[in-house]
């Protein structure tokens, strides 16, 4: 048995962890029942969407891995247990870049398709599923399918967090890149309606945008942000002789293996805030691609800094014209100066007929909290309220300590997908402590 | 599932008419908990309404803790109806009266049989249960009367002697399988199984026991005292010699 949590560092179950061959996974499938078995990639989800207590949990991540492209037209064939940054490695230098990246390189294909991950860029292009062209799934009865967007089955397993079966392959299309360099316009917001003003005045103007809010900041300046928007930098803006496609992203520093609890807390956060929104002044810059959209993968194991009780990230989206209900979030946030050292806002564009998939047009706010703050577990559930009111929702592959009751007003088509897994996997084979906390 | 907050989604009682544990069934479904299994001798119903009022979907279920051989089925009932059983609350047990037991040998073995006897056979099936779904802790009602036994009442303090070291034996072999049990050592608590005695000093409430409780459930820990300076006082009460500890008036 081994212990498992998610990235949050919570409710640690123990589980039979696998790394089987691909030809093994149907006996391994079909055998799973009493516990089921889930997959998990590189256990990037906060909560516990890849944790199976008493069961089969298979490390897909450690499973072989094989990929091809189609150079004509960019469309990439992939095993599921491959991250974003093998990918990365491999597809940059060739001038192409995957259609949608997390703010961590270190999630596999399998995961993003699961989770039907978002990017800066989903006011634009939406999420990871939009450019799927195809699924290899293993179901319940131990078969291999391949799915495409014409499918129920694909669309109940993009954004179905493993629970209709193992995803052993996809292909999706890549976007063509000239460089590997990032042109961004940094720019501060005084408050939270500037913020909203400016986000929605000058998205479209990017393809990559997000804002991070300092939620400590008070009074007037409650929701100050410092806004980054940018796009791939073309041949023409860097230097000449510049190694346009070079991506080597700085070797990673590692976390202290131990922090003590609270380390992180309204003083230490409050002087973070303060200085990185002094330090963002108005600029344009040429950056990498990596420190763009993943800037904390620079520190391993980060996580450990929020100490042994571990953290919980809240992430919500509000549909557009419910902009009131997030104002309030946030200054509840505020007033109750509840710590946040990551908070970031982002606007949504479509999202994909992906049954459980978490994106609606509209407004997300993620932020990091420390598990041990007191009084979380009922602001985060009053908060619960207001966005399942609002016709929003929260991330499931962020979650960890929702309750089942709201989940059928935030995903009104629950129904459809249960249906659709029902007739896949009638005995549960795929399951999750996810899938039991919230009965799903 | 207990979540990362701490909040957990069903709860079985043992003994589901018991006090302080429908004090601990109430916070907890008041935290979140949505399926409840109240497993008792005679009727709950009463209690049940009120932790349906709160939300919560109830199964009542026949228990006796003098009929081991039931206990099984008690605990696979209580996984139809609620699946995973999160936490398990062991609080059943009879105080009775010492010199009633002197007088009635008879008696006093049969309240051994519940007070330990029915906890040994209770506590294996539902920890047998929790090991194999590999979370969940169970919850079992030891008392202060048995961390250092005394003449004043030696029929029950000997029975939560033997359940303390047994559940604490029992919580050893489920180390590592992610399930756990947690002992409650409560001193004199001024409640329906103490009515008419006179409190015994640093007296607690149902109330009290149940939020000690549960916090220990939420920190995960191994052991709890209520009130927590019954510790160190026990800790010097071990350690009084016999010829002292005999005077004990109570
Ligand atoms: C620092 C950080 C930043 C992040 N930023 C973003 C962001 O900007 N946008 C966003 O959308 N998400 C973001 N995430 C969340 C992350 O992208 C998702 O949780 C993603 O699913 C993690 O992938 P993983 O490979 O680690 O999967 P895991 O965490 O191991 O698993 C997540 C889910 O995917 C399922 N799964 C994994 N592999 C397979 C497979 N082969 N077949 C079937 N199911 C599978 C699991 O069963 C589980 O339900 C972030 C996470 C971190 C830690
Ligand atoms: N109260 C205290 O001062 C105190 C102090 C330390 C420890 N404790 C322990 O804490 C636990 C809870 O006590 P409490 O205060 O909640 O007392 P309580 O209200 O009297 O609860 C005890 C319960 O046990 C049940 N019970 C007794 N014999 C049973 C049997 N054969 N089968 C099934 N159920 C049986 C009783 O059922 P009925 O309702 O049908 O009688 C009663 O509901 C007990 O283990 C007790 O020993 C209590």
């Amino acid at each position: 048995m081994t212990f498992l949590t998610g990235w949050g560092r919570t409710a640690p179950t123990p589980a039979t962890l696998v790394t089987p061959r691909t030809s093994e996974l149907a006996a391994l499938v079909t055998g799973a029942l009493p516990r089921g078995l889930i997959a998990r990639g590189l256990g990037r989800a906060y909560g516990d969407a890849a944790q199976n207590a008493g069961g089969v949990v298979v490390d897909v991540a450690g499973m072989e891995a094989r990929w091809s492209i189609d150079p004509g037209t960019g469309v990439v064939t992939a095993s599921a247990g491959m991250s974003m940054h093998d990918l990365m490695t491999a597809l940059v230098p060739k001038g192409w870049f995957v259609p949608v990246t997390p703010g961590t390189r270190h999630v596999t294909l399998g995961g993003a398709v699961a989770a039907d991950v978002h990017g800066k860029n989903h006011h634009v292009d939406s999420s990871f599923g939009a450019h799927l062209r195809s699924l290899t799934l293993i179901t319940a009865d131990g078969t291999s399918r391949t799915l495409t967007p014409e499918d129920d089955l694909f669309w109940a397993t993009v954004g179905g967090m493993g629970l209709t079966g193992l995803i052993t392959e996809a292909s999706f299309a890549c976007v063509p890149i000239e460089t590997s360099r990032m042109r961004v316009d940094v720019e501060r917001t005084r408050d939270l309606d500037h913020t909203l003003e400016l986000m929605t005045a000058t998205d479209d103007g990017y393809r990559y945008t997000v804002a991070w809010i300092d939620l400590l900041a008070r009074g007037s300046r409650m929701g100050r942000s410092v806004l980054t928007r940018g796009d791939h930098a073309r041949r023409d803006e860097l230097p000449p002789g510049a190694d346009a496609l070079a991506f080597a992203p700085a070797s990673r520093l590692a976390a202290p293996p131990w922090a003590p609890n609270g380390l992180l807390n309204r003083l230490t956060v409050r002087a973070f805030n303060e200085a990185w929104y002094a330090k963002s002044r108005e600029r344009t810059i040429v950056q990498d691609l990596a420190p763009f959209f993943h800037p904390l993968d620079f520190v391993d194991g980060w996580n450990r800094v929020y100490g042994s009780r571990g953290f919980v990230q809240y992430q919500f989206v509000v549909p557009s014209g419910e902009e009131a209900t997030l104002r309030r979030i946030v200054s509840r946030l505020s007033e109750r100066g509840v710590v946040s050292f990551l908070t970031v806002l982002k606007r949504f564009g479509a999202g994909t007929p992906g049954m459980l998939s978490f994106p609606l047009p509209g407004w997300t706010l993620a932020l990091d909290i420390p598990a041990g703050q007191a009084g979380l577990a009922g602001l985060l559930r009053e908060f619960d309220e207001w966005v399942a009111g609002a016709g929003g929702r929260i991330y499931l592959a962020k979650d960890a300590r929702m309750r089942a009751e709201l989940l059928p007003a935030m995903y009104p088509r629950l129904p459809e997908w249960r249906k659709i897994r029902e007739s896949v996997d009638p005995e549960g084979v795929f399951r999750s402590d996810l899938a039991r906390r919230l009965s799903l | 599932m207990k979540n990362a907050l701490g909040s957990v989604d069903s709860v079985l009682l043992l003994g589901g008419r018991s006090e302080i544990g429908l004090a601990i069934v109430e916070r907890l479904v008041r935290d979140g908990a949505r399926r409840v299994v109240l497993a008792a001798r005679g009727e709950a119903e009463e209690a049940a309404v009120r932790l349906k009022n709160l939300g919560a979907e109830v199964c009542l279920l026949d228990f006796d803790a003098a009929r081991p051989e039931t206990h099984g089925e008690v605990i696979d009932s209580a996984v139809e109806f609620a699946g995973d059983l999160d936490v398990v609350v062991a609080a059943f047990g009879v105080l009775g009266d010492q010199a009633s037991y002197e007088a009635d040998p008879v008696s006093a073995a049969r309240s051994m049989a519940v007070n330990l006897g029915g906890h040994v056979s209770a506590g294996l099936f539902a920890a047998r249960r929790l090991r194999e779904q590999g979370h969940g802790a169970l919850v079992v009602f030891s008392s202060v009367a048995g961390v250092r036994v005394r003449r004043a009442n030696f029929v029950y303090g000997a029975a939560k002697a033997g359940l303390d070291g047994f559940a604490q034996g029992l919580g050893d072999a489920l180390h590592g399988s992610g399930a756990r049990v947690m002992v409650v050592r409560p001193g004199f608590v001024v409640g329906r199984m103490t009515e008419g005695m006179p409190p015994a000093p640093m007296a607690t409430t149902p109330g009290a026991v149940a939020d000690a409780t549960v916090r220990g459930l939420r920190d995960g820990s191994e052991t709890v005292w209520v009130p927590g300076k019954l510790r160190p006082i026990f800790t010097l009460m071990r350690a009084l010699p016999r010829s002292v500890w005999r005077r004990m008036p109570r």
